[in-house]
């Protein structure tokens, strides 16, 4: 059953996801909304993953080999100035994505497995995921103009 | 005569019982013995020292104010006037700066406008060639007038295209503007003054109206001096004179606010309070509100907010049983973290019982400034003018075709620029024209250290218009000398949406000219212009620029275009809106309880409250509002810069009763002056104890960003938490330590309404040495010790 491989991506992407959120936390330090937001979100990928524990723990350890290029990569390390807070938001939006559509892919697995506690879990993850995602589009709607215009 | 507003800061009671009016009483000061028979002419105007807007009369001689007379007929204040309304104009007469200055070899130089205006000029135009507008940026006040700053909302959207605007109002009342938007809509009070008159309960939540806005509060007394008197409940971690006159005061914890509102919340819903047919009839979002409200328990909530979880019973049992609810609303709330959130919460509690739209039952989401309100409406906080929605393509389109320009050209791209964005884009060097007018920001903002090192940038033109040498006009590369109120003519409109007329009473001194006077000449030298190439703005004199803002308002939910300078000239106040159909005004909105939440109407489609991520068009429209309030929730987090083992206390800063913003006005007139001449801080006898910390000692008070010493006031502040006034600045400093607040400050926000949270940093507070007796706090107001 490649349920717990998926399982397994999701832990690891809330692991990345965290790590890279606290990167970009602690080199954008004078951005102060950007750091106590993005803190948060890591504590909210934290608590996904405490939620996921006991699931992953009941549906075994990975039991196949892992697909090629299954995971994706995190922040290497955060850039300055305008158009590097934008970039690094930007690579925050794109693993917020791919956490975002594999829950939803566990989820659908969690239905077609009837188990509902997996249901949950993923719903509330899915939902905290969206939130994390519409924050970061609001900021670099709002950062864009100055950083690619005027620099 | 005399009133005496320093001794007796409220004044005779005139009692009255509910639904009754207000007494007159009518409060004068005249200086020199001067008496009525002195006076060769008494000019309209109303009061620009808080939000209230009392209209007064300027009493002139020989072209010099010499006193104020409070108009009996207003319906702000009927005739009442507070301690900084009756002496604070005198602070105009002294200091002023007469000339303009232009920075020359690292030192202000006195000058010609010409000269000042071409170096203003010629930078701007270097700028727009090689970097554009977004090199712009416009910081301003809550203290000008309507013409002053409808003029620059067109001159920075219509001529220039910056989205770099905004105002100290960002600091005051942009989580009023926020929280009125989420839940109902659009901006807007609902609610009135005279709802206090007929309310049988009152809620101030973080709002210590007795010392902000003392006209107000004298009305509140006289309710409570008559018969039938209504129960007040305060919340606010100081003993304040509120409190002490509550029935029930909730010392919150600071930066537990909206746990607090949700523990009122639920204990409303769980009791049967709620008016279900209202809710299902006029809002939207009830059974995600009780999800969220759900875990706050009183006794979880009293963990939080350290209150009695019986006080918070017995506060949500009067707000469930009262039949005339008035909720006031201010910086506690405001510049805490989750303002926006908490604020709405306050809403939420007048829609669960339908406590709206009737006499009695108001919201007074408050304002701290006396303009406040049209820097909000006319667009200078960077919102769109009119309260339109930035994300609206027909309401960008009415205004384009308004102002006659390409759409294209107005910033609409984007929610507009915070003040604490605009100072990180000067920081960095994106923005190379800041242009600062009346308000001082090397006092009044967060984290000063940070604002002087940005101020003094190489990279940036600062130029501010000003009336008085401060601490930011120390620091510009142009000072521009502005004049003040009574020596210009305009409209402002206070927080229960009363419009005034203030006329010119004498002339600015020197070359002084107003606000609008120097932005109708930079817009001229810029030669701006429109489509049809009429020159932007249309207008010179203050009354074209009302009429053109009258265009501008009209059909949205501020309406003025019923209203002109004759309908004003010798009225009581005017509420807007005032149209054809309401030429007298309106007293209170919302009375229809259909709200301004339909998708082609809004100001907003509104944000999350816990992140500030935008709503988008398409979801608004999915959860069809239509006209039915939003009831918005969040669960309560953590505030920033928790205290530790070296910083143990929270830091609340804020307004007393005798001066205004940084003193530039009240520091200058005497009788204020010698009531509060200095700083000081207040803390509770159980946190001074262990410090060794006696009345009157010189205290360090310290937090990770900088440090004051002031004089302690063993005070009835909450233990954990210390209070100090944020009027004082160091333009005087020499060589003795800093005593200025927002030393300590720091520089976050509230994610909706970007208001920074002034409230709840973390500071130490150690003993430096004795003092030279008590410390210089007023004795007539801060909360003391144990009442």
């Amino acid at each position: 059953m490649h349920l717990t491989t998926y399982l397994g991506l999701a832990d690891t992407g809330e692991q990345t996801l965290a790590d890279s959120f606290r990167q970009v936390s602690s080199g954008h330090g004078d951005e102060p909304d950007v750091r106590e937001l993005t803190e948060r979100f890591a504590d909210q990928c934290d608590e996904h993953r405490r939620l996921l524990a006991p699931l992953t723990e009941r549906y075994g350890e990975h039991a196949e080999e892992e697909p090629e290029r299954l995971h994706a990569e995190g922040l290497p390390g955060t850039r300055s100035g305008g158009v590097g807070l934008l970039r690094d938001l930007h690579d925050l939006y794109l693993l917020a994505s791919y956490l975002d559509i594999a829950w939803t892919m566990v989820g659908q697995a969690a239905r077609a497995v009837r188990d509902q506690e997996l249901v949950d879990v993923v719903s509330t993850c899915e939902q905290d995921v969206q939130g994390q995602l519409a924050w970061l589009r609001t900021r670099m709607k709002a950062a864009a103009p100055q950083a690619l215009v005027v620099g | 005569m005399t009133a005496d507003r320093i001794a007796d800061v409220w004044g005779t009671r005139t009692p009255m019982g509910p639904g009754a009016p207000w007494p007159q009483r009518v409060d004068q000061h005249l200086v020199d013995g001067l008496t009525d028979q002195d006076v060769d002419r008494w000019v309209q105007s109303a009061c620009v020292l808080c939000s209230n807007g009392c209209g007064l009369d300027i009493a002139v001689r020989d072209d010099r104010m010499v006193g104020v007379r409070g108009r009996a007929d207003d319906r702000v204040s009927h005739g009442r006037l507070g301690p900084k309304g009756l002496f604070g104009w005198q602070g105009q007469s002294r200091d002023r700066l007469l000339r303009p200055m232009v920075r020359r070899h690292g030192k202000l130089e006195e000058t010609t406008w010409e000269d000042a205006m071409g170096v203003v000029v010629s930078r701007s135009r270097e700028l727009l060639e090689s970097r554009g507008p977004l090199s712009h940026a416009f910081y301003t006040s809550g203290q000008l007038m309507i013409e002053e700053y409808y003029t620059l909302a067109v001159i920075g959207k219509a001529g220039l295209g910056t989205p770099h605007m905004d105002g100290n109002t960002r600091l005051c009342t942009a989580t009023a503007a926020a929280a009125l938007k989420e839940t109902f809509g659009t901006d807007g009070q609902p609610g009135s003054y005279t709802d206090l008159d007929h309310a049988d309960a009152v809620f101030h939540y973080g709002h210590n109206v007795a010392e902000t806005q003392t006209v107000l509060w004298a009305r509140m007394l006289d309710r409570l001096e008559g018969s039938d008197p209504p129960r007040h409940v305060c919340v606010d971690p100081r003993r304040t004179a509120v409190a002490q006159r509550s029935d029930v005061h909730l010392a919150v914890r600071p930066g537990t606010n909206l746990a607090l509102m949700n523990g009122l919340l639920r204990e409303v819903i769980h009791r049967g309070w709620v008016d279900e047919e209202y809710v299902a009839a006029h809002t939207r979002g009830f059974d995600e509100l009780v999800a969220t409200v759900e875990p706050y328990t009183p006794s979880h909530v009293a963990d939080i907010c350290r209150v009695s979880a019986r006080d918070l019973e017995a506060a949500a049992e009067i707000f469930g049983t009262s039949e005339r609810i008035v909720s006031t609303v201010l910086q506690g709330f405001y510049q805490s973290h989750q303002a926006t959130a908490a604020s709405c919460q306050v809403n939420n509690l007048h829609l669960l019982r339908g406590m709206l739209g009737r006499p009695g039952a108001g919201i007074l989401q408050m304002n701290g400034q006396p303009t406040a309100q049209n820097n909000r409406e006319t667009g200078v906080d960077g919102d769109l003018s009119g309260f339109r929605n930035w994300e609206n393509e027909s309401h960008v389109r009415e205004l384009a075709e308004l102002w006659d320009v390409d759409p294209m050209k107005i910033p609409h791209w984007a929610p507009p620029t915070h003040a604490m964005q605009i100072m990180r884009y000067v920081e960095q060097g994106s923005i190379g024209l800041l242009w600062v007018a009346g308000t001082n920001p090397a006092v009044s903002l967060p984290d000063l250290e940070r604002v002087r090192r940005i101020l003094s940038s190489d990279s940036v033109l600062v130029v501010v218009n000003e009336s008085f040498p401060n601490e930011t006009t120390e620091l510009a590369d142009v000072v521009l000398p502005a004049a003040l109120w009574g020596e210009k003519t305009g409209t402002f409109t206070n927080v229960d949406r009363t419009v005034h007329l203030s006329e010119q009473a004498v002339r600015p001194p020197g070359e002084a000219r107003s606000d609008l006077d120097i932005w109708v000449d930079y817009a001229r030298r810029m030669d701006l212009r429109d489509r049809s190439g009429r020159p932007i703005p249309r207008w010179e004199t203050p009354e074209d620029a009302f009429d053109g803002w009258r265009d501008c308002s009209r059909g949205r939910p501020c309406d003025y275009s019923g209203m002109s300078y004759e309908l004003l000239r010798g009225s009581p106040g005017i509420q807007w809106p005032c149209t054809e159909d309401a030429p007298t005004g309106t007293e209170r909105i919302y009375t229809d309880h259909v709200f301004n939440t339909q998708d082609d109407y809004c100001e907003t489609y509104g944000h999350d409250l816990l992140t500030g991520a935008s709503t988008t068009p398409e979801q608004h429209r999915a959860a069809r509002f239509d006209g039915r309030a939003r009831l918005k929730a969040a669960e309560w987090t953590p505030a920033p810069d928790a205290p530790d083992e070296d910083y143990p206390l929270r830091l609340g800063t804020g307004r007393t009763v005798y001066h205004f913003h940084t003193r530039t006005k009240t520091g200058r007139a005497p009788e204020l002056d010698a009531a509060a001449p200095e700083a000081w801080v207040e803390i509770s006898p159980e946190d001074a104890e262990p410090l060794g910390v006696a009345e009157g000692d010189i205290v360090r008070v310290e937090s990770r960003r900088g440090a004051i010493e002031v004089p302690a006031r063993i005070a009835g502040v909450r233990p954990g938490a210390v209070f100090v006034p944020f009027h004082y600045g160091d333009v005087d400093k020499g060589d003795r330590p800093s005593r200025a607040a927002n030393e300590l400050t720091m520089s976050v926000w509230d994610p909706v309404s970007k208001q920074p949270a002034f409230k709840g940093g973390a500071v130490r507070v150690t003993r430096v040495r004795a003092g030279d007796g008590p410390a210089p706090a007023p004795p007539t107001t801060p909360s003391p010790e144990g009442a």
